[in-house]
């Protein structure tokens, strides 16, 4: 059919406003629109990255339509043509109330020490409602369940108001299947399989579940407690690492608006709370380039000479919630990512060697803490293949949000510090380096070097804007010189599922692919300070993280001076023995095993 | 983490497979699934619910949600003969918890119980749609009406 589809309208009124809107459209979105701002508790809309939660089933939202004898609730109910919506009379607010009070009836009231107290949707409904009092409270029952630690995440059911999110990021966006609804009625609860512990289950600890929680059922593992010690003690050098999306983010914890950079003040930030070496992951990402992109360049030369068992497509390794997630779910692949560790963990083993050596400090007198915008990093962090006798390569990983809650305790005015510069030489980074914090990010760094090296040309542009965007799966192909590389990326782990089915399947066209385990990359981590379900939060850090690339003098990796003196002071060649030994891993099988009893 | 092993006899695993693919593994029959398979084993041990979830290619803790958010589904091996008492609201109102408390006292089980000789396991559920004969109890296949506490001797004797 030729020409656009004109869309079906419908004219409705909402609060004695009229409005039109397509077929379809929600009382809600309808109303948001013209900003009347109905609330909602279970819903969530990311809008761009195609991420809803409509379960319908708090009942905040419902608003009045005339001739419906029940309340409606907004965030289902599809708009009907003269439809007369009203979302504030008595009865609906009486009956938004009624909800919030039984909710509230069976929810801890421990907010003063709740970990998410002051950024919890929950607490702000309470508040924007005036709830005073819970009428029946003291015959009230309340469910109480076991708590559940993980290496990254804490579970408390008990402040589960079923609202269902993260079943949703952890199932429909994720595909990982660790958390299901549960139970039924009272008992009713968001757990892993037989309400095991989440590190029996195949959770990747991406903590999307834990970014979108409206309240402190799922949280993280803090250490800063663990990082405050380590700076007290005298006998300890602290290093610091921070990664590139943390910069991007740090500041909406301080009130200001996203997307606005805060490198300099965040330098300044860990120099105040006492880090003897501020330094930067994105040395370690320009480092990691340098392994990952000789690895997809050896591979591909294997490729092109025929080898079949050249493991392409390469795949990206950054990301620690997508090692887990191919190490439980695509365990027979596991020989096709790259063997490349992430930057937090060559730097870790860089600082407690390289560094360590050139300082004079012994590895078990050096604490390494590395600021992530992930909850991932904190499990990674505790592999033990990435310790020697016992001593891990990084200490502490803590989460941009924990970094903003040491800043407030230590009593640093964030908003008014200096810009400092990262100390040398772990501290200096190329454009290359920082965009590993979006979605396309890393592959876009490994491209600008690997043409240098595959061609032997210079690049005559740096920007590669087919790699950039938000849209889940995308593809490009780069000219080098001639050979047409084909590039797959992938941001939500249930997108990369289906560039891996293809992998598998051997239908994959790709000469690499990007996978970042959370929606947007990095910059959307399950430590990042929470969106609350604003996505243009994501779309404004994506931008800082490209106007940061933009201002660096030097943009590609392979020209970074002090990965350069590295490799000659200390590793040698790229991929050659020592830095093999260093900067590279394996990966395990993971996947849940039926032992057949003979 | 290690990975986690699950151990079943190879039977077992040919008999869940078996009704997995009569349904053609297809995940939105999972309730048909399990009902087919609680009916061979009796109950739905977690060792049954990873089989089933590795077969049918989904997440466990999705079988697990669907198991325990239905009544009918049992983790625990029901008795030889499984009583149920309905405590649906006409029941409850013409005292069907009475006769519930005279088959816990009798048979010396709660809820969700079963008699160690495994003859007899107790439960409760929600309407059976037989509220004429309010207050129902269901043994096996057969059911009974108008129960009074009194009743409840000579109903267990029936199976003596």
């Amino acid at each position: 059919m030729r020409g656009r589809m004109t869309m079906e309208t419908i004219k409705l009124t909402i609060d004695n406003k009229q409005i039109e809107v397509e077929k379809g459209t929600t009382i809600l979105s309808a109303a948001r629109r013209m900003g009347i701002d109905i609330p909602t508790l279970c819903h969530m809309k990311l809008e761009d990255l195609n991420i809803e939660n409509k379960p319908g089933g708090c009942r905040i939202c419902v608003v009045e339509v005339q001739g419906r004898r029940n309340l409606s609730p907004a965030c289902i109910t599809k708009c009907d043509e003269g439809a007369v919506v009203r979302t504030h009379t008595p009865r609906v607010m009486n009956a938004r109330r009624t909800v919030m009070e039984f909710i509230l009836s069976d929810h801890p009231k421990d907010c003063l020490i709740c970990p998410k107290s002051g950024n919890c949707d929950l607490q702000d409904m309470a508040i924007r409602l005036g709830i005073r009092e819970i009428p029946g409270q003291e015959i009230a029952e309340m469910s109480t369940y076991r708590k559940d630690t993980s290496p990254s995440i804490i579970r408390d059911p008990d402040k589960c108001i079923m609202c269902r999110r993260c079943e949703m990021m952890c199932n429909e966006v994720q595909t990982v299947g660790a958390l299901s609804a549960v139970n039924r009625g009272f008992m009713a609860v968001v757990a892993p399989a037989f309400e095991q512990n989440l590190e029996y289950s195949p959770c990747t600890y991406c903590g999307q579940c834990v970014a979108v929680c409206p309240t402190g059922a799922l949280t993280e593992v803090d250490h800063t407690g663990d990082v405050l010690r380590a700076i007290a003690d005298p006998s300890k050098t602290v290093v610091v690492q921070t990664a590139p999306a943390v910069r991007a983010a740090l500041g909406e914890e301080f009130g200001m608006k996203p997307g606005t950079l805060v490198t300099g003040k965040l330098v300044s930030a860990l120099k105040e709370l006492g880090f003897d070496y501020v330094f930067d992951t994105d040395f370690a990402a320009d480092l990691t380039i340098m392994e990952e992109g000789t690895e997809l360049l050896t591979r591909l030369g294997k490729f092109l000479n025929g080898d079949r068992d050249a493991n392409i497509p390469i795949l990206t390794s950054c990301c620690p919630g997508w090692v887990n997630f191919f190490e439980h779910n695509f365990p027979d692949l596991k020989d096709v990512p790259s063997t490349a560790k992430s930057p937090q963990q060559m730097f870790g083993a860089i600082a407690k060697s390289y560094f360590a050596e050139k300082i004079n400090v012994s590895r078990k007198d050096m604490v390494v803490v590395s600021i992530m915008p992930c909850l991932a990093k904190k499990y990674e962090s505790q592999r033990p293949e990435f310790s020697v006798d016992g001593n891990p390569d990084v200490d502490f990983s803590i989460s941009t949000r924990e970094l903003a809650h040491f800043i407030r305790q230590a009593n640093i005015d964030f908003n008014n510090l200096p810009d400092a510069d990262f100390d040398r030489p772990l501290g200096e980074s190329t454009g290359a380096g920082v965009i590993f914090g979006n979605t396309g990010g890393v592959i876009e760094a490994a491209v600008r070097t690997a043409y240098e090296l595959f061609t032997g040309k210079k690049l005559s542009r740096l920007d590669f804007d087919e790699l950039r965007g938000m849209e889940g799966v995308r593809q490009a192909t780069i000219d080098f010189d001639g050979f047409p590389l084909n590039i797959g990326i992938a941001h939500g782990l249930g997108n990369a599922r289906k560039l891996l089915d293809e992998v598998r399947a051997g239908r994959s066209k790709f000469h690499a692919i990007e996978v970042m385990a959370c929606p947007g990359g990095c910059i959307g981590g399950g430590g990042q300070p929470l969106h609350h379900g604003d996505s243009s939060i994501l779309k404004a850090r994506a931008r800082a993280i490209y106007e940061e690339d933009k201002n660096k003098p030097i943009r590609v990796s392979h020209e970074n001076p002090y990965i350069i003196q590295l490799y000659k002071e200390f590793l040698g060649e790229p991929n050659a023995e020592k830095a093999h030994h260093l900067l590279h891993t394996y990966y395990f099988d993971k996947k849940a095993k039926i032992i057949v009893k003979q | 983490m290690s990975s986690i092993k699950i151990e079943l006899r190879k039977e077992d695993v040919d008999k869940i497979n078996e009704i997995c693919d009569s349904f053609d593994n297809e995940p939105l029959e999972l309730i048909n699934i399990l009902h087919k398979t609680q009916e061979h084993f009796g109950y739905l041990p977690a060792e049954i619910q990873e089989a089933t979830a590795s077969k049918l290619n989904i997440p466990v803790a999705q079988v697990y949600g669907v198991v325990t958010f239905y009544s009918f589904f049992t983790m625990t091996p029901r008795g030889r003969h499984p009583i149920s008492i309905c405590m649906g609201t006409a029941c409850y109102v013409r005292g069907a918890e009475k006769v519930l408390d005279e088959f816990k006292k009798e048979l010396a089980i709660q809820v969700g119980q079963t008699t160690a000789d495994g003859k007899f396991s107790l439960s409760s559920l929600r309407c059976v749609g037989a509220c004429g004969l309010a207050p129902v109890v269901l043994i096996g296949e057969k059911t009974y009406g108008r129960v009074a506490p009194d009743d409840v001797q000579d109903i267990l004797k029936e199976y003596q």
